[in-house]
């Protein structure tokens, strides 16, 4: 199986066979990462650009973390947008970063769109690390590797998906790989914080917690951020944390062997309890794990292929 | 028609022969294993580790490389082979190391497996065994137990079948396509 | 000076002409529109002669929806610019946004803005004046100072009157003047950090929505405030199917409510803006597919009178950037013949209907002494040709902006000539 796109800008648009290549691919490299000596020589001189606009340690350092091991030259560039401010537009950075002849790109960037939009003026390949509320796509394979070590298969898994996923790049990730993978996805939260037409992405939609997680075998819990308080999504967090908050309680409604996942970094006793978090249910930890071999793999595969190879 | 250049029993009386020098030039099996190079080179290993089970009673350590990682053409613009794990189940750090591979040529798969090996620990000494060697060496590299030497042409390919990965022992020369 | 245009079929919807006929131009009037072979070439002695066989003959086209940018944006386009990318669409007249900096507020800039038109615009400019001081939305501008220096009508536009005290004073205000408002129609807090339609679209490219309720609300606001108040309101870029319901209930009731579409709320959905091309961002935003049935509906049915192309120019540094951060808007003047063309092709406007919310209507809703052939009218024409079939190429606009989603398009229907005042301002050979 071979992954066949020549960036990682999204999940929308890739098959079952381009998912399942770089799921494959990570399991192999996350042996590599349990050695002693975890470095392979294999992009030896290669050079990988971290350009993250947002703040960001845990994703920032899992993708330093992947190309180090690679043996690759990792630069990281913390784009506080400032250079933005001072009248460089994205495109132009992008640019400087071509003429420096970098190899992969890795981008998180605040605005939708953005990773598509480097891309655009870059010859080598692009990784998306998360562009506005648009995608997150190597979060979506990190936790479809992490439920596929626990489940084994992932095709008719129940998922449920719980928070804000109006503004969640994670939630649009994995809805989109799993439903390409034949998953069952539903996804839980106050109106104010459900999408248009979500609907129409093939996913439930519940406002109600205890039904939304009925019988499921994932439950993917988002971080709900606290500054949205104010924006009039609900009205506080103490009702949003009674109404929406995951505690054992309410984890009985879903199956005996429920997988606990969550992006980070963790609101602890607001979206999730402690007990839940560091409970047996828990593979929050997996999936950072997960999330270098993931990382490995996807850099592993977008160097191996040359345009000519690239539909 | 291709030529064979080894049937299934001379490629079992080559693995047999070799099984033999291998005990002798180590004067036994004492601190020796045996590291197969994927694909095909882990099938050639353990049949070597069986031959030699059946010669001195002792049954080796047995390793198997994926190289992919650690190869120097990686970029060339072809699409990756697959990579599969590595898994050397035993402590590479003062052991004597027999590494297997099918095909012996430029000698960069080997140059790639010593490098692997040597993220695992520092091996009392490295020997190589191969069924076939066709020559053409780029690298400062050579066996020290050989199948069969089989002269080619560069354009030549050897094709090493084993019952294993291809339902079938034998040796065949191609004359690639233009 | 004459001209004789020939051959043509003249389509002169304000006195009901649809057939082939000659049109004789002399001292930058229509001096004669007769039956074809009528006017006796040899008694013109010297008279240029345009054959115009295959092609429309129709009054130049007026857009009551324009924005040139200069002052303050010359970059995107100067009134000269601009005035030529009018003519190379057909357009003989256009309005002005006030929406430069400074600010068309004050009847210094309203004469600026008239006195650069003369010197260097080859079509007629017109200038609408604010509504408020700056835009803001709080204090009305001196509106009878402005249409003494030209002005004809108001509008904040592209920033709605929100204060429903301001909209109310404003239209009573205008009344006495008798000119009308023109509204950008957007509740700002509805559509605050959206950059496009509130759909499935939105939800999956995880933009910010512009719910279309936020112009049905303003619409209806404004609408609300017609009988009391007795000031005329003109709904701009009309672009929400509820809106379009919203105008045909007022018409009905007798309200002076007009409104207008631009080409591209009739042509794309939201759909476009998959891919994140930043020439698919306006505001309003492309909306869905029963929006545009709606909008085909109201020009069926006259709910929408006039077609504008809201010509909003902008340079590549405002539009290749992050799609959220890029300015709203797209070049229409060259492109809104041939889109227009769409309709007439597929049955929603005959030929003719489609001319007369290009010229007549429009020059009717603002009181211009525009827009018809009838002799003794200037001579403000233009000739195209309806089935010549064309790739645009944004590349060959006269704009200074080449901001569009339709480049590389395939369409009919061509500019040949643009004359104002008898006066041959373009010409496509």
């Amino acid at each position: 199986m071979q992954y066949s796109q020549k960036h990682l800008l999204g999940i929308k648009g890739l098959s079952k066979e381009d998912i399942l290549a770089v799921l494959n691919a990570a399991d192999t490299f996350k042996v590599y990462t349990q050695r002693d000596i975890k470095k392979v020589p294999t992009l030896r001189g290669r050079t990988i650009i971290n350009m993250f606009f947002e703040p960001s340690t845990r994703t920032r350092t899992s993708f330093e973390i992947a190309g180090k091991r690679m043996s690759a030259d990792v630069i990281n560039i913390a784009g506080s947008s400032s250079s933005v401010v001072k009248g460089e537009t994205l495109v132009d950075t992008v640019k400087n970063l071509e003429a420096m002849n970098c190899d992969i790109l890795i981008i998180r960037h605040g605005e939708a769109g953005a990773a598509e939009l480097a891309a655009r003026h870059l010859s080598n390949p692009v990784i998306n690390a998360g562009d506005g509320y648009h995608e997150h796509p190597t979060q979506a394979l990190l936790d479809l590797m992490t439920i596929r070590e626990h489940k084994q298969e992932l095709e008719g898994q129940k998922v449920t998906i719980v928070g804000d996923i109006a503004h969640s790049r994670v939630a649009r990730s994995n809805i989109y790989a799993m439903k390409t993978l034949g998953m069952d996805v539903s996804v839980v939260g106050p109106p104010t914080m459900i999408p248009a037409d979500m609907e129409k992405m093939g996913v439930k939609v519940f406002h109600n917690l205890e039904k939304g997680i009925k019988d499921a075998d994932v439950i993917m819990m988002l971080r709900i951020q606290m500054e949205r308080q104010n924006k009039t999504f609900f009205p506080t967090l103490r009702e949003y944390s009674n109404l929406f908050g995951l505690n054992l309680q309410k984890l009985k409604k879903a199956k005996k062997d429920v997988l606990i996942l969550h992006p980070g970094p963790v609101n602890r006793g607001i979206e999730i309890s402690t007990d839940v978090i560091d409970g047996p249910h828990s593979v929050i930890l997996n999936q950072v794990t997960n999330g270098v071999a993931i990382r490995m793999a996807l850099m592993y595969l977008l160097l191996g292929l040359s345009d000519e190879t690239v539909n | 028609m291709n030529p064979v250049v080894l049937n299934s029993q001379q490629i079992s009386r080559a693995i047999s022969r070799i099984a033999h020098e291998i005990v002798e030039k180590n004067s036994g099996c004492d601190n020796l294993a045996l590291v197969g190079i994927r694909t095909r080179g882990v099938p050639f290993a353990k049949r070597l580790q069986a031959k030699i089970k059946s010669i001195e009673n002792v049954t080796l350590q047995l390793g198997i490389l994926d190289i992919t990682l650690y190869r120097d053409d990686i970029q060339t613009g072809r699409s990756h082979p697959e990579i599969r794990s590595t898994e050397i189940p035993f402590p590479v750090e003062e052991t004597k190391i027999v590494l297997c591979d099918d095909v012996l040529f430029t000698g960069r798969t080997i140059r790639a497996a010593i490098d692997e090996l040597m993220d695992f620990g520092r091996p009392a000494g490295v020997q190589l065994a191969t069924l076939i060697d066709r020559g053409h060496r780029e690298l400062p590299i050579r066996p020290d137990y050989v199948g069969k030497n089989i002269p080619t042409s560069k354009s030549q390919l050897i094709k090493v079948r084993l019952n294993e990965e291809d339902g079938e022992d034998q040796v065949i020369l191609v004359d690639a396509p233009q | 000076m004459k001209l004789l245009i020939k051959n043509g079929r003249v389509i002169d919807p304000a006195s009901g002409i649809n057939e082939e006929r000659d049109v004789l131009i002399e001292k930058g009037k229509i001096a004669a529109v007769e039956k074809k072979g009528s006017i006796s070439e040899s008694s013109l002695d010297g008279a240029k002669i345009i054959d115009a066989n295959g092609c429309v003959v129709a009054p130049g086209f007026i857009d009551m929806h324009v924005h040139f940018r200069e002052p303050g944006f010359e970059y995107k386009e100067t009134i000269e610019s601009g005035a030529e990318s009018a003519a190379a669409g057909g357009f003989t007249t256009v309005a002005v946004m006030p929406n430069t900096n400074p600010v068309n507020d004050v009847r210094s800039i309203t004469e600026m803005i008239v006195s650069i038109a003369k010197a260097k615009a080859i079509v007629n400019i017109l200038p609408i004046g604010a509504i408020t001081k700056g835009l803001k939305g709080e204090t009305l501008t001196e509106m009878a100072d402005l249409k003494e220096a030209g002005a004809v009508a108001f509008s904040d536009d592209g920033m709605p009157v929100s204060s429903n005290e301001i909209m109310r004073r404003a239209l009573e205000y205008s009344h006495m003047l008798d000119l009308p408002l023109i509204q950008h129609s957007e509740m700002k807090d509805l559509t605050a950090g959206g950059c496009m339609n509130e759909s499935i679209v939105s939800t999956e490219l995880g933009l910010g929505g512009m719910p279309r309720e936020a112009e049905d609300i303003m619409v209806y606001r404004d609408i609300s405030l017609l009988p009391r108040t007795k000031g005329r309101l003109h709904v701009a870029h009309i672009s929400s199917g509820n809106s379009v319901e919203l105008v045909r209930q007022a018409k009905a009731k007798g309200l002076p409510v007009t409104c207008e579409v631009a080409p591209h709320h009739f042509i794309l959905t939201d759909e476009c803006v998959r891919g994140y091309d930043t020439n698919t961002k306006m505001s309003p935003p492309l909306r869905e597919q029963w929006d545009i049935d709606m909008i085909k509906e109201g020009l069926r049915d006259d709910t929408i009178d006039i077609i504008a192309t809201d010509h909003a120019p902008h340079d590549t540094v405002d539009k290749e950037v992050e799609y959220a951060k890029a300015c709203f808007g797209i070049v229409g003047l060259e492109t809104a013949l041939p889109l227009t063309m769409k309709l007439v092709d597929e049955g929603v406007l005959t030929l003719e209907k489609a001319v007369e919310k290009l010229t007549i209507t429009p020059a009717k809703l603002f009181d211009l002494d525009k827009g018809t052939l009838k002799p003794g009218s200037v001579a403000d024409v233009v000739i195209f040709d309806p089935e010549k079939a064309y790739k645009i190429n944004a590349a060959e606009f006269k704009s200074k902006s080449k901001n569009t989603p339709f480049d590389g398009w395939d369409v009919k229907g061509q500019i040949v000539h643009t004359l104002v005042q008898g006066k041959i301002v373009y010409s496509n050979t």
